[in-house]
C-alpha cells in the first residue's frame, strides 16, 4: 500500500522536475554564462524520484503486495524471489518505468560527461531530452500507471508467464532498453548540434562514445533474446523473422550504419546530413519498436495485455518527435560549404558509403516486411503474414557484394587509396571459391547461389582473420568486430546447410529409424513439482557412427497460469548442437518428437559476443584512431 | 555542352533512381509471392476456384476430431458454421488442444481439405489469435 503511494508521487515529482528543468533551460539558454547549478541538481533529483518510484515497485513485488494491480497481474506469492524482481520489468507498466529510469539516468550521465562541450549545446540537448522524458512520464501516469490499486485486495496474484521465468529473460529487457534509450541521447544531441551548427569533427568524436555504448547494449540485448528463444521456445533456431525480433533489428541496422558514418565524419567532415538523418532515425525506430510491441498490434509472443489508448498515445508522441526533427533538420541544416569534396572511387569512405546503402536496403526490407501486414490489415482488413522466405530471398543475394565490399573496404585508406597486395586479395578469392566448391559439391542444394554466398563469406573470413591474427597494429577493435561478423555469417551458413531434423510421432517403447540415426523412446517419467507437472521423456539416440546418447526432453504443465512449455534437451559441443523436444497431444498415445542436429550453433553466439567485444574495446580505447 | 561535373551528377542521380525503382520493384514482387493470406473455413467454402497458393486457416479445433498416428496428425478446424479437415506432419505446438484456437498454414486440396505445413497455437491458455477471434465473431 505505502510503497505504491510513494512510487506514484515519485512519478509526479519527476514530471514536475521536467517542467522546471525546461523553464530553467530556457532561462539559462538566453543568459548563457555558466551552467545554472539548479539544472544539474534538478536532473539529479529527477533521476532520484524515478529511482524511488522504481524501487517502491520492486518492494511491492518482493512483498507480494496484491493491492497493487501490476503486482496482482504479474506475480504470485510462491514465485522465487529472483523472478519476483525480474517480474517488475516482465510486464508493460514496469518495463515502461524501467525505460523512464534509464532515460533519466542517461540524461544525468550526459550532463556530467559533457563539461567541456559548449554550454548552449548541453542545454539544448537537455531540453530535447526533457521533451522525450515528459512524453514518457505522461504516458506512464495516464495510460500505464504501475501503481493502480485494486479493492478488495486479492489473496493471490495471477502469476508470471512461465516462459518468461528465465534468467536470460530477466536481463534481456534491461539491456535492450539501455541500447534503445542510449539512442535518445544521440537523437537529442544531433538535433541540438544541428540547431547550433555545431556538427564538427569534435562533435563526432564526442557522440561516437554514445553511439558505441547503445550499439553494444543493443547487440548484447538482441543476442540474449535470441539465445532465450533458442532453448526456451523449442523452435530450434536462432532467428525467426518474428515481428518483435525485426523491431529490435531495425535500430541495430541503423546504429551500425551510424557507427561507420561517424568515423567518416570524424575523419573527413563529410556526410554530415546523412549522419543527422541516421541519428534521428535510430531513435525513431526504437520508439516505433516500443510502439509496435506495446500496442499489441504485433501478434507475437511478447504482447502483454493491451489497450488501444496506449498505442494511440505512442503513435501521436512519435509523430510529434518526427515532425520536430524534420523541421529542425530543414531549418537549420546548412549545406556543406566544402561541397566540392570529391569522393575518390577507391577509398575507405566510398566503401563505407556503398555498404551504407546496402544496410539501408536491408533495413527497408525488414521494415516493409514488418509493417506491410499491419497496413494491409488497416486498409483492406485482409489478414496476411510475411514469412522467412520473403526475407531470405531479398536479403541473401545482396549479402554477397556486401561481404566482398566489407573485405576490401577495411584494406583501403582514407581519401585516396590503391589496392595494395592485389595478389593476396586475388589469392584469397581463389581459395575461398575452391573451399566453397568443396563444400557444396556433395550437397543437394542450389549450386550457383550457394557457391557465391559461401565463397564471399569465406573471402571476408580469410581477409579478416589474416588481419586479426597477423597484423597486430592499430585499430584492433575494428578487426575483432569484422572478424566476428565474418565468423557469424559463416556459422549461419554452415548451420543452415548441414542442419538435419527428424520430426515424428512415437509411442512409448517404439523406435524410429532412418539412414542417419535410430531413436528409441524408452519411457516417460511423470513428476509433480511445486507449481507444475512435469513429463520427462527418455530417449536413446544412436548415430550412424555408432555413438549412443540419452536425451531427456521435458514438458511442463504449469498450473498458475495454466501453460504448457517444452524444455528442450540440448547437448552442446564445439562443433554441433543436438536438440530434442517432445510434445503431447490431448488424449493421444503418440508423442510428437523433434530431434535436430545443428552444427556450429555455439559459434553463432560466440561470434556475436566477439562483435560486441570489438565495440567494447573501441569504447574503452581513448584514441584508437592512429 | 555541359561541364563534366554536371554530367557526373546526372549519371549519379540516374543511377540512384534506377536502384531505388529496382529495389521497390523487387520488394513488392517478393511480397506478392511470399505473402500468406488468412481465411476462415466459411470463406474457403465460398471459394470459386482453388489456386495453388499457400494460405492460413484459423478457427477452433473441433471436439474429438484429433487423431495422431506415427506419421500424421489429422484434425478439423471449425468456425461453428463450416469445417475443414487438416492433415499435417511436423512439429505440433505446445498448446494445441481441442476447442482451442488454432491457425494452420498450408495448401488447399479442395474446399474442405487442407494439407498443412505449419501449425500455430499460442502459449497462453486464454490466447486466441486475432484472426480467429474475428472469424468466429463473424459467424
Amino acid at each position: 500500500m505505502l510503497s505504491s503511494t510513494i512510487g506514484y508521487y515519485g512519478l509526479i515529482l519527476g514530471l514536475l522536475c521536467s517542467l522546471l528543468l525546461i523553464f530553467f533551460n530556457l532561462q539559462n539558454f538566453r543568459v548563457q554564462k555558466i551552467l545554472n547549478t539548479r539544472i544539474l541538481s534538478l536532473t539529479f533529483l529527477q533521476f532520484l524520484f524515478v529511482k524511488i518510484s522504481f524501487v517502491s515497485l520492486i518492494i511491492s513485488f518482493v512483498l507480494s503486495d496484491f493491492s497493487n494491480e501490476t503486482v496482482f497481474n504479474n506475480s504470485h506469492s510462491t514465485k522465487p524471489i529472483f523472478y519476483k524482481i525480474a517480474g517488475v520489468w516482465g510486464n508493460h507498466e514496469g518495463s515502461l518505468l524501467l525505460w523512464l529510469l534509464v532515460l533519466t539516468l542517461f540524461t544525468l550521465i550526459f550532463l556530467l560527461k559533457t563539461k567541456n562541450q559548449p554550454l548552449q549545446y548541453r542545454i539544448l540537448t537537455l531540453t530535447f531530452q526533457q521533451i522525450i522524458i515528459i512524453g514518457f512520464f505522461v504516458f506512464v501516469i495516464k495510460t500505464s500507471n504501475p501503481f493502480n490499486y485494486i479493492f478488495p485486495v486479492p489473496d493471490e496474484g495471477l502469476g508470471l508467464n512461465p516462459i518468461l521465468q528465465d534468467p536470460l529473460l530477466a536481463i534481456h529487457p534491461p539491456i535492450l532498453y539501455l541500447g534503445y534509450v542510449g539512442s535518445s541521447i544521440i537523437f537529442s544531441s544531433a538535433l541540438a548540434a544541428t540547431t547550433l551548427g555545431l556538427i564538427s569533427k569534435s562533435w563526432a568524436t564526442h557522440i561516437k562514445k554514445w553511439v558505441l555504448a547503445s550499439w553494444i547494449f543493443l547487440t548484447i540485448g538482441i543476442l540474449l533474446g535470441s539465445i532465450w528463444a533458442y532453448y526456451e521456445l523449442g523452435w530450434g533456431g536462432f532467428w525467426f523473422w518474428d515481428p518483435v525480433e525485426n523491431v529490435s533489428l531495425m535500430p541495430w541496422l541503423v546504429l551500425t550504419t551510424l557507427l561507420h558514418c561517424i568515423l567518416v565524419l570524424q575523419k573527413r567532415l563529410i556526410l554530415t546530413s546523412w549522419v543527422i538523418i541516421l541519428s534521428i532515425s535510430t531513435f525513431t525506430l526504437s520508439m516505433c519498436g516500443t510502439f509496435l510491441v506495446r500496442s499489441g498490434i504485433l501478434n507475437s509472443i511478447h504482447t502483454f495485455a493491451n489497450d488501444p489508448e496506449r498505442g494511440l498515445f505512442i503513435l501521436i508522441f512519435l509523430f510529434i518527435l518526427i515532425f520536430l526533427s524534420i523541421i529542425i533538420f530543414f531549418l537549420f541544416n546548412k549545406r556543406d560549404e566544402n561541397n566540392n569534396v570529391n569522393f575518390f572511387w577507391l577509398s575507405k569512405e566510398t566503401a563505407i558509403l556503398i555498404n551504407n546503402w546496402f544496410m539501408m536496403y536491408f533495413l527497408s526490407v525488414v521494415l516493409i516486411g514488418t509493417v506491410y501486414p499491419i497496413f494491409l490489415d488497416v486498409l483492406t482488413t485482409n489478414k496476411i503474414s510475411v514469412g522467412p522466405p520473403f526475407y531470405h530471398k531479398l536479403i541473401i543475394p545482396f549479402l554477397i557484394p556486401f561481404l566482398i565490399m566489407m573485405g576490401i573496404g577495411s584494406r583501403l585508406k582514407w581519401i585516396k587509396s590503391n589496392l595494395e597486395d592485389k595478389a593476396q586479395l586475388i589469392l584469397a578469392l581463389i581459395i575461398s571459391i575452391l573451399i566453397a566448391i568443396l563444400i557444396v559439391k556433395n550437397l543437394d542444394v542450389k549450386f550457383l547461389i550457394n557457391i557465391t554466398l559461401i565463397s564471399s563469406a569465406f573471402y571476408l573470413f580469410l581477409i579478416t582473420s589474416r588481419d586479426f591474427f597477423i597484423k597486430k597494429e592499430k585499430n584492433s577493435s575494428q578487426k575483432i568486430a569484422h572478424f566476428g561478423f565474418s565468423l557469424l555469417i559463416l556459422s549461419i551458413l554452415v548451420n543452415n546447410l548441414f542442419s538435419t531434423e527428424i520430426i515424428t510421432n512415437l509411442k512409448v517403447g517404439q523406435q524410429f529409424e532412418n539412414s542417419n540415426s535410430k531413436i528409441l523412446f524408452k519411457n516417460i517419467i511423470q513428476k509433480d513439482e511445486k507449481n507444475y507437472k512435469s513429463i520427462v521423456g527418455n530417449f536413446i539416440i544412436e548415430n550412424n557412427n555408432g555413438k549412443i546418447e540419452e536425451f531427456f526432453p521435458e514438458l511442463r504443465i504449469y498450473n498458475q497460469p495454466k501453460i504448457v512449455t517444452s524444455e528442450a534437451d540440448i547437448k552442446t559441443t564445439l562443433t554441433t548442437d543436438r536438440f530434442m523436444t517432445i510434445n503431447v497431444v490431448q488424449n493421444q498415445e503418440y508423442f510428437n518428437i523433434r530431434y535436430q542436429s545443428k552444427p556450429f550453433m555455439i559459434w553463432i553466439w560466440l561470434s556475436v559476443i566477439l562483435i560486441s567485444c570489438g565495440g567494447i574495446l573501441s569504447f574503452l580505447n581513448k584514441e584508437y584512431e592512429k | 555542352m555541359y561541364g563534366r561535373k554536371v554530367k557526373l551528377r546526372l549519371i549519379f542521380i540516374l543511377l540512384v533512381l534506377t536502384a531505388l525503382i529496382l529495389t521497390i520493384f523487387l520488394i513488392l514482387k517478393s511480397l506478392e509471392e511470399n505473402v500468406v493470406y488468412f481465411q476462415s473455413p466459411s470463406e474457403i467454402s465460398e471459394l470459386i476456384e482453388i489456386d495453388g497458393k499457400k494460405i492460413r486457416v484459423g478457427g477452433m479445433v473441433k471436439k474429438d476430431s484429433i487423431s495422431l498416428t506415427s506419421d500424421q496428425l489429422k484434425f478439423i478446424i471449425s468456425d461453428f458454421k463450416n469445417e475443414i479437415i487438416v492433415t499435417y506432419s511436423g512439429v505440433v505446438p505446445n498448446l494445441f488442444e481441442e476447442e482451442k484456437g488454432v491457425v494452420a498454414e498450408g495448401y488447399l486440396k479442395d474446399r474442405n481439405f487442407l494439407s498443412a505445413t505449419k501449425i500455430l497455437a499460442k502459449h497462453d491458455e486464454n490466447y486466441m489469435p486475432p484472426e480467429v477471434k474475428k472469424a468466429l465473431e463473424e459467424k
